[in-house]
């Protein structure tokens, strides 16, 4: 029993080694190319992003019901910033990721804001 | 008998010889900097990720090796963070696979893309390569290099390009997370590290929204995402790929006739 219980965390490391491995390469595993459909494989075009925007959404400040009100949001000034720089400057990814930082840097450690 | 070698000099194996060769080349060299100078951004989102990945590791009252280990291997922020509180509740080690495994399903999606470009090189290559690629590398090549070579073998720009974007990532990822495990007692929450990373995620996003097809879909996943937000092991992901995947078929045989099959 005790060997077991020193072994699991190490167990589950290497498991969770093998998951990233094998997810990350996993259509890159096999030598011939793998047989997707045509219709698949140009509908999985549209993965990327929603996988982005999934991760980022439940997160967004102004859907989820904060504490504080939006105004006084600093995440959700942030998200602004951020999106008012992407508009002004196309595909400037840094400046928008510093734009949106920057802006919740000093509203939350300047200002103290939530 | 006496044979003299005209030649004394040992052969280097030839494919050493090529990639010691192809390390060299300018191109490759020049992309590598453009790649990391393209992921300096993004990787301020991951060096925040490292931070509250490290801080979390180090709080959940795990041994040091085991974060250690975890820390410089696993290298995938969503599994850690959604694993390392199982494992330290003791949790069935295929409920920790399984979690891990919905997590990073959008892994799989981006290494069909993937092939494309890494498809004719060797298995241990691609894994090692694909092991490196994780979101913000995937979403600068794919913007950087929408175009695949014809022949499933990376130019030396591309592989320059990848290289100075994984590696750089890469290094940020082990420099912060070991920086979160060393400094969790001091690193204050007002700082909001974690939205930090949503906000990289955000940035990167937003240039993929190039045609109305994918903006449609897009938004179809962002609206799925919400309504499962409260389901269990990451699976909200999932369900907004798939929902994205379906409407953007729809849209695209629409919208963009000549483009979909």
């Amino acid at each position: 029993m005790r060997l077991e219980a020193d072994l699991y965390p190490g167990v589950a490391v290497v498991l969770l080694v093998l998951v990233t491995v094998g997810t990350r390469s996993f259509f890159l595993l096999p030598d011939r190319e793998p047989r997707l459909p045509g219709w698949l494989r140009q509908g999985l075009r549209h993965a990327p992003v929603a996988a982005l925007l999934a991760m980022v959404a439940p997160e967004l400040p102004a859907i989820h019901a904060g504490a504080a009100p939006a105004w006084h949001d600093a995440r959700f000034l942030a998200v602004g910033a951020a999106l008012a720089w992407f508009a002004w400057r196309r595909d400037d990814i840094t400046g928008t990721i510093l734009a949106g930082t920057g802006t919740l840097m000093v509203l939350r450690i300047g200002f103290g804001w939530a | 008998m006496d044979h003299p070698d005209p030649d004394p000099r040992p052969v280097p194996s030839p494919s050493r010889h090529r990639r010691r060769d192809a390390l060299r080349d300018p191109v490759l060299r020049a992309a590598f900097a453009q790649g990391r100078r393209d992921i300096a951004g993004p990787a301020l989102g991951t060096v925040a990720m490292g931070l509250v990945v490290g801080v979390a590791m180090a709080q959940s009252g795990l041994g040091l090796g085991v974060v250690l280990a975890t820390s410089l291997l696993v290298f995938a922020s969503t599994s850690q963070l959604a694993c390392l509180p199982l494992v330290a509740a003791g949790a069935p080690l295929w409920i920790v696979a399984a979690t891990a495994c919905v997590l990073n399903l959008r892994f799989v999606v981006f290494s069909v893309s993937w092939r494309a470009y890494f498809g004719g090189h060797g298995r241990p290559v691609r894994m090692l390569l694909a092991y490196l690629a994780g979101d913000p590398v995937y979403a600068r090549f794919a913007q950087a290099h929408p175009v695949a070579p014809p022949d499933g073998h990376a130019t030396p720009q591309q592989q320059g390009y990848f290289l100075g974007l994984a590696l750089t990532n890469w290094a940020a990822w082990q420099v912060s997370s070991l920086a979160g495990i060393a400094l969790a007692d001091v690193i204050p929450a007002a700082w909001g590290l974690r939205f930090i990373g949503v906000l990289a995620l955000l940035a990167l996003a937003l240039p993929m929204l190039g045609d109305r097809a994918v903006r449609l879909s897009a938004s179809g996943a962002a609206a799925v995402a919400l309504a499962t937000a409260s389901l269990p092991m990451g699976l909200h992901v999932v369900a907004a790929i798939a929902a994205a995947v379906a409407i953007g078929i729809w849209a695209d045989r629409r919208w963009r006739p000549a483009h979909a099959t």
